[in-house]
C-alpha cells in the first residue's frame, strides 16, 4: 500500500512518543447492551491518543445474521470495490450487501468507502479445506491483490469499527451507540512507528478474533516470517496485526488453551522457568521450543476477543498499563482504572493484574479475580467513599 | 477578608471535577491556591492527571474518587490524601509534601522521588521508588501497606522504601527482582523474601537498633494515617534490604 500518508494522516508527522489506551466490557451472562460504556471510558482517556486512530469491536451485534460471516471492507477507490463484489460473488454466496451505516462527523476527514457483506462460502468451493480457514484464505487474497481494498472485519455476528480519528469521535461516525453486544473493546490510538491510515487503526482482525493493543512488538519480523509459513499475510503496516494472526493460529487451528497461548506470546523469563517444578519446566520449555518464533517481545498490553471469550494480557515484565474489574458478571479491562469507575461507579474489585498472566473472561462463567497473586484489592474505606458520590 | 471569619473546614474549597479536563481542573486548583485557599476537596476525579504538580504552598488536598497518572509530579509541599485508588506515576519526582491514599497506587509510584513522603494503604503496582534519589536533608520516604508487584526499587538511588505485607493473601510478599540495579538508599520488608526474589544488586540484612527507631516512626506515621495498631504491626519480622554496591554498573561501561 503504497502513498499511506497522502491518504490519511493530515497531521504530516511521522513519529510520536506516547501511550494508547484500552477498553474492554463483556457481559459473562450474554446480555447485550449499547456501546455507550464503552465510548464513555475511550472518551476520558483521551489523552492517550492523537487521533491517528480509533476503533471499536463489539461482539453479539447481528443476531439476525449470526450464521453469516459479517465482512466489512474498506476501499480507497470505486474500482477496488467493484473488485471486491466481483470477487465476493465470485467466491461467497452474498445474503447482502450495504454500506456500514455512518453519520456525517466533523472531525472524521476523507474516510474510505466503507461496505459491509453478509456472506455465506460457496459450498463447491470449500471442499479441501474447512470452512474458517476458506474465509481465512480469501480475506488474505483481498487484502494483498486488490489494490486500495481491506476486508478489516470478517467474524460472524461480531464486527469492527475503526478509522483514523479520535475513538470517541469515530463512535460517532459509525453510530455506535445504536448497536447492541455482550462484549465490546475499544481502542484509542497513538501511533509510534507505523503509520496512523484507517486499516491501520486497531482493532485487528481475522475471523471472530480481534485485538487492541499498546505498545510495540520488536520481534515482528520474526513473527510475521513465522506466521507467513502458516498462510497469513501482514498487510496493515502494523505490529498488532500479528497478535490477531498468532491467537487465530494457536487457539483455533492448534487447539491451545487461552492460558497456554498466553504463555507462548508473554513467556516467563528463564530464570522463572527454572524454578518451576520438573513437569511445569518441560511445559514452558516445550513451548519455547515450538512457538519461540511467537514470543512477542517488547513492551505490550493487548485485549484479545473472540466470541464468548475476552483475554488481557501484559507483557512478562508489564512495560505497558493494565487494570482489571468485576461487577456482577462484568468483566471490565482498561489502561486506566479511572475509566472503570466511570462507566461503573460500584465496581466490586479492580486489580492489577501481572505481567504474563492474563485476564480471561468467558460466556457463562462468572469471573472472579486472581486468588493466587494477591491484587484483590477491596478496601471499603475508599469503596465506600467512591459510592456515596457516584 | 471574610474567608477570616469562618472556620478551617468551612474555608474549604469544593470542586467537582465531574467532566472536567486535567488542564482546566488543575487550573482551578492554582487559581484556588493563588487566591489564598488553604483546602481544596475535589470530588467525582476521574483520572485527571497531574493533580497538584507544581504546587509550592503546604496546602491541603483532598482527592475523593481515581486521580489520574502523575498525581502529585513535582510536587514541593502540599499535602495530598486519596479517597480511592491512585493510577500510575503518582508522586513522579515530587521534591516535598505528601500523599496518602487510602487505596491502592498503581505502577512507577514514586518515579524519581526526591523528596516528601508517600502513604500508601493498599498493594502498588510494579517498579516502586525506580530511580528514588536522595540528597543531604532531602530523603524521600514511601510506605507500603500491602504488598508490591515486580521490580520495586529498581535503580534506586536513595530513600526509603518500606513493604509492610497487610492483608496480603498467605502473607507473602510475591514481588520478584526486588532492588535490580540499586545502588543507594535502604529498603525494608515485613515478612521474608527468598533469594530468587532478590535482584543482583541487592543484599539482606538484619534491621539493627537504629533500623527500628527509623521504622517506628514512619510506621507510626502510617499507623496514624491509616488507623492501625503501631505495636501488632512492629511484632512483625523486618529484614532490611541494601545495595551491595554504589556502582553496580561501574565494570560494565568503565573500560
Amino acid at each position: 500500500m503504497q502513498h499511506l500518508q497522502r491518504y490519511q494522516n493530515r497531521y504530516g508527522d511521522d513519529k510520536v512518543i506516547e501511550a494508547c489506551g484500552l477498553f474492554g466490557i463483556l457481559d459473562t451472562s450474554g446480555r447485550r447492551f449499547s456501546g455507550a460504556e464503552v465510548i464513555k471510558a475511550m472518551a476520558l482517556m483521551h489523552d492517550r491518543g492523537n487521533g491517528l486512530g480509533g476503533g471499536f469491536a463489539a461482539y453479539g451485534i447481528y443476531p439476525e445474521y449470526a450464521e453469516h460471516y459479517a465482512l466489512h471492507v474498506m476501499t480507497m477507490h470505486e474500482s477496488a470495490r467493484e473488485q471486491v463484489e466481483d470477487f465476493l460473488r465470485h467466491h461467497f454466496e452474498v445474503i447482502k450487501g450495504e454500506p456500514v451505516p455512518t453519520r456525517p462527523t466533523p472531525e472524521i476527514v476523507n474516510p474510505p468507502d466503507l461496505h459491509r457483506y453478509f456472506v455465506q462460502p460457496r459450498r463447491e468451493d470449500t471442499s479441501d479445506m474447512i470452512e474458517e480457514d476458506y474465509v481465512v484464505v480469501r480475506v488474505m487474497e483481498i487484502n494483498t491483490q486488490i489494490d486500495g481494498a481491506f476486508v478489516f472485519s470478517s467474524g460472524k455476528n461480531m464486527g469492527v469499527f475503526k478509522g483514523v480519528g479520535y475513538p470517541e469521535q469515530l463512535a460517532e461516525y459509525f453510530c455506535l451507540e445504536s448497536y447492541e453486544g455482550y462484549m465490546w473493546t475499544g481502542h484509542n490510538r497513538f501511533p509510534t512507528n507505523t503509520p496512523g491510515w484507517w486499516g491501520g487503526a486497531h482493532p485487528f482482525n481475522i475471523l471472530d478474533w480481534t485485538v487492541v493493543h499498546n505498545g510495540e512488538i520488536s520481534s515482528y519480523g520474526t513473527n510475521v516470517r513465522f506466521l507467513e509459513m502458516y498462510g497469513y499475510r501482514c498487510t496493515m503496516q502494523t505490529d498488532t496485526e500479528v497478535l490477531a494472526y498468532a491467537l487465530d493460529l494457536l487457539i483455533r487451528r492448534h487447539h491451545l488453551p487461552v492460558e497456554v497461548a498466553a504463555k507462548v506470546l508473554a513467556p516467563p523469563l528463564w530464570g522463572e522457568i527454572e524454578l518451576m517444578s520438573p513437569k511445569e519446566r518441560r511445559l514452558h520449555e516445550t513451548l519455547r521450543q515450538v512457538y519461540g518464533s511467537l514470543l512477542m517481545n517488547g513492551p505490550f498490553t493487548i485485549i484479545a476477543a473472540h466470541e464468548g471469550e475476552m483475554i488481557a494480557l501484559g507483557d512478562r515484565i508489564r512495560l505497558r498499563p493494565l487494570v482489571a474489574g468485576i461487577k456482577g458478571d462484568r468483566l471490565y479491562v482498561s489502561s486506566e482504572e479511572s475509566a472503570i469507575w466511570l462507566v461503573c461507579p460500584d465496581v466490586e474489585v479492580t486489580w492489577i493484574p501481572v505481567g504474563g498472566h492474563p485476564v480471561v473472561g468467558r460466556l457463562g462463567e462468572k469471573p472472579t479475580p486472581p486468588a493466587d497473586v494477591g491484587y484483590a484489592l477491596p478496601l471499603e474505606v475508599s469503596l465506600d467513599t467512591m459510592k456515596v458520590e457516584a | 477578608m471574610m474567608f477570616e471569619m469562618l472556620t478551617w473546614v468551612e474555608r474549604m474549597i469544593e470542586i467537582d471535577a465531574t467532566g472536567l479536563h486535567y488542564r482546566e481542573l488543575n487550573e482551578r486548583i492554582h487559581a484556588a491556591v493563588a487566591e489564598g485557599a488553604e483546602s481544596i476537596r475535589l470530588i467525582n476525579v476521574r483520572g485527571q492527571r497531574y493533580i497538584g504538580t507544581g504546587l509550592r504552598k503546604p496546602v491541603y488536598i483532598e482527592i475523593h474518587g481515581v486521580p489520574g497518572n502523575d498525581l502529585a509530579a513535582f510536587m514541593e509541599g502540599p499535602r495530598i490524601v486519596v479517597y480511592g485508588n491512585a493510577q500510575d506515576g503518582c508522586g513522579n519526582t515530587m521534591n516535598a509534601g505528601e500523599i496518602i491514599v487510602h487505596g491502592h497506587a498503581g505502577d512507577i509510584t514514586g518515579l524519581s522521588m526526591r523528596g516528601g513522603k508517600i502513604f500508601i494503604r493498599g498493594n502498588v503496582g510494579y517498579r516502586v521508588a525506580i530511580h528514588m534519589k536522595e540528597y543531604k536533608d532531602q530523603r524521600p520516604i514511601i510506605v507500603v501497606g500491602g504488598t508490591a508487584q515486580h521490580f520495586l526499587g529498581e535503580y534506586m538511588a536513595g530513600g526509603v522504601l518500606i513493604v509492610l505485607g497487610l492483608d496480603t493473601p498467605r502473607g507473602e510478599h510475591t514481588a520478584r527482582f526486588i532492588g535490580t540495579g540499586m545502588h543507594g538508599g535502604v529498603m525494608y520488608f515485613r515478612g521474608t523474601l527468598k533469594p530468587e526474589q532478590l535482584g543482583k544488586e541487592v543484599s539482606v540484612l538484619e534491621v539493627d537498633e537504629s533500623d527500628r527507631a527509623l521504622l517506628r516512626q514512619l510506621v507510626g506515621e502510617f499507623c496514624h494515617h491509616f488507623g492501625y495498631d503501631l505495636d501488632e504491626i512492629m511484632n512483625g519480622q523486618f529484614i532490611k534490604l541494601l545495595p551491595l554496591s554504589k556502582r553496580p554498573y561501574g565494570r560494565l561501561y568503565a573500560y
